[in-house]
């Protein structure tokens, strides 16, 4: 078996009287896409916030390359190689395309610590030009000067992939990439996943399952907070709890 | 948002002010006018105290409403300074920064772990307690508050000469609004500023967002402090009302007036208020009223600030 890059133990978590995770064990392989699918309010965006630090569970732990990051604030594990794009695009609209990438490469140059006080940033043309670089590899180089704000929506799936990218992680977690763009756009968004995880794993969280199992190595399914099934795309698609629970009633 | 940027005019009018600056005294002496060099110096030390909760307020979007805490601090160190016999300006105004700073570091460690309503809250809070603490230290004059005796000294000469006071106070602003300007372009700035829009964000880029606005904000505190110094010295006392939030609210006023999150809108704030208030208390008591109607006005017609009405450019 190939060496687990995230391990996930017996997480729980509560809101007041919903119980959006229930002892979930998981885990991702370096170098997989690992799809995470299951019915709306199943729990899947909580799990994210839970694996990148932006909740803290209940009980259970998380690993990450080796070392337990359950106690670990999202910007250490931003450093520890995480990196997230959010289900609903969460970008700075007000600036331009290469500043929001900018804004990533100078967090990752400056392992967060941005203490400098004088130096003009547009005077730092090597920021400028690795940003750039992102922005060639998502399709987003003409768009560079425009603000991130006129940018049509699935430019700006995209510019989200390029900010997390721009943190050079080790795995990138994806909140619904594909959410609300139309088929031209989402078939776009496949192909840049796919030849993203050439370099780098991805745990995906997608409804759109074509998508999922022409990306996926291996898919689990999450229904009601409990973690049903992990397995194979076939498999996972030949499971009969999988699809009384949840492929039944897309099919 | 956008990050900062002034127009381009803006440099060269800013250093033609500086220079206009430079020969007030002689010109007000030339004319008789005297008196108005302690006005103007007045001006520029609420410059500086209401740039340096620009700094705060307006890049970092930290509203606090007792950042006139550090601001009466920086004027009790300068006082208990020269009360001690310590009066070099190269020694007084590093420290009086120092201690507000690190006053603002240890309200900002507390109070930054809270948003919104609650951080308004908790920031005055801490300066009412800082304000009662001052009103209540009998060795430090109480409520009456700590005179000076005399001014400090720069560099050998003495500043008790209100020209060369004024100019002193020139030199700590100009200094301060060439930092707050870099500040504001170099790579902190951009992440306070970004931080103001998206702190969430910001964190999942591997920013330690507590960190910046825990240093933003004692920076803020420190400009703050000198501005108190400077202050104790023009007026010869250093009194617990400066600490009070009214005092905050006069800052923020100034603030708002003049341009939240531009360079120059705590010059501009503090220029207009100040002025303002000199002429129209010369003609009521109940001059308030006028000033109730100039900030009806600013926010009707220049919602963002005066400043902001000079133009601004993205980048
Ligand atoms: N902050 C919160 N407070 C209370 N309930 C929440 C919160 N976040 C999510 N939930 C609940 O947890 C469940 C899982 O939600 P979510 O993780 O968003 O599902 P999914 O992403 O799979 O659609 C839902 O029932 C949702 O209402
Ligand atoms: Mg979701």
């Amino acid at each position: 078996m190939a060496e687990a890059l995230l391990e996930v133990r017996n997480l729980s978590r509560r809101f007041a009287a919903v119980d959006a995770l229930k002892q979930v064990n998981f885990c991702v392989e370096a170098g997989e896409v690992h799809a995470l699918i299951g019915p709306n309010g199943a729990g899947k965006t909580t799990f994210i916030h839970h694996v990148s630090g932006a909740l803290k569970p209940d009980s259970g732990s998380v690993h990450f390359a080796g070392t337990d990051v359950t106690a670990l604030s999202m910007h250490q594990r931003v450093a520890a190689g995480m990196a997230r794009s959010y289900q609903i695009t969460n970008v700075f609209l007000g600036l331009s395309v290469l500043d929001n990438v900018a804004l990533a490469v100078q967090g990752r140059q400056d392992s967060g610590s941005s203490f400098r006080f004088w130096k003009p940033v547009i005077a730092e043309q090597g920021l400028f030009d690795e940003a750039f670089v992102y922005l060639e590899q998502l399709g987003l180089a003409e768009r560079s000067v425009s603000l991130a704000g006129n940018l049509a929506h699935g430019e700006q799936r995209a510019l989200e992939l390029a900010m997390a990218l721009a943190t050079k992680p080790k795995m990138l977690l994806l909140d619904e990439p594909m959410a609300g763009a139309g088929p031209e756009e989402s078939a776009r968004m496949v192909e840049l996943i796919e030849h993203l995880a050439r370099h780098v794993t991805i745990l995906l969280v997608e409804h759109d399952m074509t998508a999922v199992f022409r990306l996926a190595d291996r898919v689990s399914v999450l229904v009601n907070g409990s973690l049903i099934c992990t397995g194979t795309p076939d498999a996972v698609r030949a499971d009969p709890a999988v699809r009384r629970a949840y492929l039944g009633d897309t099919a | 948002m956008a990050f900062y940027r002034p127009a381009p005019y803006q440099k060269p009018l800013a250093i033609a002010l500086l220079l206009a600056m430079l020969v007030l005294p002689n010109v007000l002496t030339a004319f008789g006018q005297e008196f108005y060099i302690g006005f103007a110096t007045r001006i520029l030390i609420f410059a500086l105290a209401a740039s340096s909760l620009n700094l705060v307020l307006g890049f970092a979007g930290m509203f606090s409403l007792g950042h006139a805490a550090f601001f009466g601090t920086g004027a009790y160190v300068a006082a208990i300074c020269m009360a001690n016999g310590i009066n070099d300006a190269l020694l007084v105004f590093p420290l009086a920064m120092g201690v507000a700073g690190l006053f603002a570091l240890l309200v900002g460690a507390i109070s930054l772990r809270t948003r919104g309503v609650y951080f308004i809250m908790i920031t005055l809070a801490f300066g009412q307690m800082a304000y009662y603490l001052f009103v209540s230290a009998r060795t430090w004059g109480g409520d009456d508050g700590l005179p000076l005796v005399g001014r400090l000294n720069l560099a050998g000469f003495s500043l008790n000469d209100d020209a060369a006071f004024f100019y002193a106070a020139l030199a700590s602003l100009a200094m301060s609004i060439v930092f707050l300007g870099r500040l504001a372009d170099a790579r902190f700035g951009r992440v306070i500023q970004a931080i103001r829009e998206n702190e969430t964000r910001m964190e999942a880029l591997g920013y330690p967002v507590f960190r910046y606005r825990l240093i933003c904000f004692a920076l803020g505190g420190g400009l703050a402090g000198l501005a108190g110094a400077l202050l104790a010295n023009l007026t010869g006392l250093a009194s617990p009302n400066l600490l009070q939030w009214m005092q905050s609210g006069t800052l923020l006023v100034m603030v708002i007036i003049g341009g939240v999150g531009y360079l120059y809108g705590g010059m501009v704030g503090a220029l207009i208020l100040l002025c303002l208030e000199e002429v129209l208390a010369g003609f009521t008591l109940h001059w308030h009223i006028g000033l109730g109607l100039l900030l009806l006005g600013i926010v009707m017609f220049a919602p963002k600030g005066v400043a902001a009405l000079f133009g601004k450019q993205h980048g």
